[in-house]
């Protein structure tokens, strides 16, 4: 098969697979659009951590931006359900693109580590003042209102708007990726200071494309919101020690700085975490830390590094 | 923000938060000493010395929930941790030294998920703290009150300090220590085993974490969650002082302690863990800015 003909059938099979799933297992349909937000969370962590070499610990604070921006929007513009939710998707993205234009100057300016550190205080802080901020709820949170349709409709509905978002996510970063910024912010990575002697401009390129990282994430905040029904300031929007570390080890053990490594590694590591984490009952996050150390130490390079490994070898 | 008024009203407190700002510190200045150790002679960052603090803590709070005194407690912790230390050089860090520093912070953050996690199903996520039994000093009509304990957790840090600094200044393994930090690859050449260097230097940091950790379980609360606020109240101390500079650290951690006081007095105290890491991220991009001034005055 060429390879434009393998792509066409990868795409029919996700898009088959993607609109079926819900009817025809229908008891995983919340698990599966989990699966869609893990590989969107990975997707566009590699974006300016694989991509760009800004290893970011705190991308999920786009993500909680998004949650409350749509959860606020829902609950006190006084729109009817779905006009509301739409609103708050769009007020969600638009927030968390805007949060990273204004941070993104600052904050990327920082280099290596110093980066990592400070991002991971950026999310921490959103964290602790979500808890604390009587106006979107504090430390109780706020509850997404009810959704108006069937029972079981309200985890198909979110179901696929996440699979659809995931699906424009892919999409668009391998647009990107093809496009003059990929090849930008690629020289970043390689050497900044080399891209910037070229002329490049490489504090736009930089805020551009967490802002677009940011945006996406911000989207899907709100079906994620929504989804799970009750928004809690560190265990769902800026939850740190799962969705923001997890984001960071999906796509290094699928390998980082590859399209479709990301995706490989969120649904490797989704499935194995929904099939196993239920046995080890309270220990998975322990679980977890190992599984850290273990992926980083030994496998950095992730699958697809590990892939490619092998071919050169056998060829 | 109401307590402004109530500080300008009574200056006095201000001496009281500046007091017991500049105890706390000291605690701070330790684990962040212990850091900067870590960091300039390996190269790496870890995230997991807030862990090492917790688990410090535990140590002590079992053994005297066991009848056996803080005092006793602390050295004992402290030799604990280390071999937690070496245990940890020899199975994760030893294969991250040398390697960038995103995996050694991802690694070693994943060290701290574990520990913490580890501490989360052992001991429960309770607040624990050890009662130490002593009374509080009263100064200007009961106006300042200092808790004793604060002061024997100051000494108690002055005292490891000084303990760790004379060892490095004068022991063989010191000085192994500091000239691998200056240059590894011609501290190889002149025969001194560098592995050895990097287990023990690991593992006196984690020695020095879990000392502090006793005093912090003596002085404020332990619980498995806390490892965090340390570490990066570590990072934030070594960067505002640069490494291998230990006046700086010490005047960068009793002026933390001092700021966190003061801000959680104002603020309020559920803003104060918001303020620290806020200030993290304050320095970290003014810190930025100075050095790119820098850069400029250079052309």
């Amino acid at each position: 098969m060429t390879k434009s003909g393998r792509s066409v059938a990868a795409a029919i099979a996700v898009a088959v697979t993607g609109l079926a799933l819900p009817w025809i297992v229908p008891s995983i349909t919340t698990q599966a659009a989990f699966l869609w937000l893990m590989i969107l969370f990975s997707l566009t962590w590699d974006i300016n951590g694989g991509q760009m070499g800004y290893n970011s610990f705190g991308n999920v604070f786009f993500f909680g931006v998004g949650v409350y921006a749509c959860a606020l929007v829902q609950r006190d513009s006084g729109l009817s359900y779905y006009a509301g939710l739409g609103a708050g998707i769009g007020a969600g993205a638009l927030a968390a693109a805007l949060s990273a234009l204004v941070l993104g100057p600052a904050m990327l300016a920082i280099r290596g580590h110093y980066f990592a550190i400070a991002t991971l205080g950026l999310s921490i802080v959103a964290a602790n003042v979500a808890s604390a901020w009587e106006y979107i709820g504090a430390a109780s949170g706020i509850a997404a209102p009810l959704f108006p349709g069937a029972i079981g409709g309200r985890a198909k509905f979110f179901y696929y708007l996440l699979f659809a978002l995931a699906v424009l996510t892919f999409l668009l970063v391998r647009r990107l990726y093809r496009s003059r910024l990929g090849l930008a912010i690629n020289a970043i990575r390689d050497d900044e200071d080399k891209a910037e002697a070229m002329g490049l401009h490489t504090t736009r390129y930089k805020v551009f494309a967490w802002s677009i990282a940011a945006l996406l994430l911000g989207a899907a905040g709100g079906p994620v919101g929504n989804l799970v029904g009750f928004i809690d300031p560190n265990d769902l929007a800026f939850a740190g020690a799962t969705f923001g570390v997890w984001m960071v080890l999906m796509a290094v053990l699928g390998g980082k700085g590859t399209l479709w490594g990301p995706v490989i590694g969120a649904v490797v590591f989704h499935v194995t975490q929904e099939l196993f984490w239920t046995w080890l009952l309270g220990w998975q996050r322990v679980a977890m830390g190992l599984l850290i150390v273990v992926i980083v130490v030994f496998f950095p390079t992730g699958i697809l590094g590990w892939v490619a490994r092998r071919r050169t070898t056998a060829a | 923000m109401s307590n402004l008024t109530v500080l300008a009203d009574a200056p006095v407190l201000l001496v009281q938060l500046v007091v017991s700002g500049i105890l706390v510190g000291a605690i701070f200045a330790l684990v962040a000493y212990g850091m900067a150790l870590v960091w300039g002679v390996m190269n790496i960052i870890n995230i997991a010395q807030g862990e090492f603090v917790m688990l410090g803590g535990y140590v002590v709070f079992f053994l005297d929930r066991a009848g056996i005194a803080p005092v006793f407690g602390i050295p004992v912790a402290a030799l604990v941790l280390y071999v937690v230390g070496v245990a940890l050089y020899h199975t994760v860090i030893r294969r991250i030294v040398g390697r960038d520093m995103f995996t050694s912070i991802l690694a070693t953050f994943g060290i701290s998920i574990l520990l913490q996690q580890l501490a989360n199903q052992l001991f429960s996520a309770d607040i624990r703290t050890v009662r130490s039994g002593l009374p509080s000093l009263f100064f200007a009509d009961g106006m300042i009150t200092i808790p004793e304990v604060n002061l024997v957790g100051f000494a108690a840090a002055v005292v490891v300090g000084a303990l760790l600094v004379a060892f490095l200044r004068t022991t063989r393994m010191g000085q192994a220590i500091r000239a691998t930090a200056q240059n590894a690859r011609a501290a190889r050449v002149l025969g001194i085993d560098t592995d050895r260097v990097y287990a023990t230097t690991f593992a006196i940091n984690c020695a020095i974490c879990g000392a502090a950790g006793g005093l912090v379980a003596m002085t404020w609360f332990i619980q498995p969650y806390l490892g965090l606020t340390y570490t990066l109240r570590s990072f934030m101390i070594v960067i505002v002082a640069g490494l291998g500079n230990l006046s700086g650290v010490i005047v960068a951690g009793a002026g933390l302690g001092v700021v966190e006081d003061l801000a959680g007095f104002v603020l309020g105290s559920e803003y104060q863990t918001a303020f620290v890491f806020m200030l993290l991220v304050v320095i970290l991009v003014g810190r930025n800015l100075w050095l790119a001034r820098e850069r400029r005055s250079l052309r």
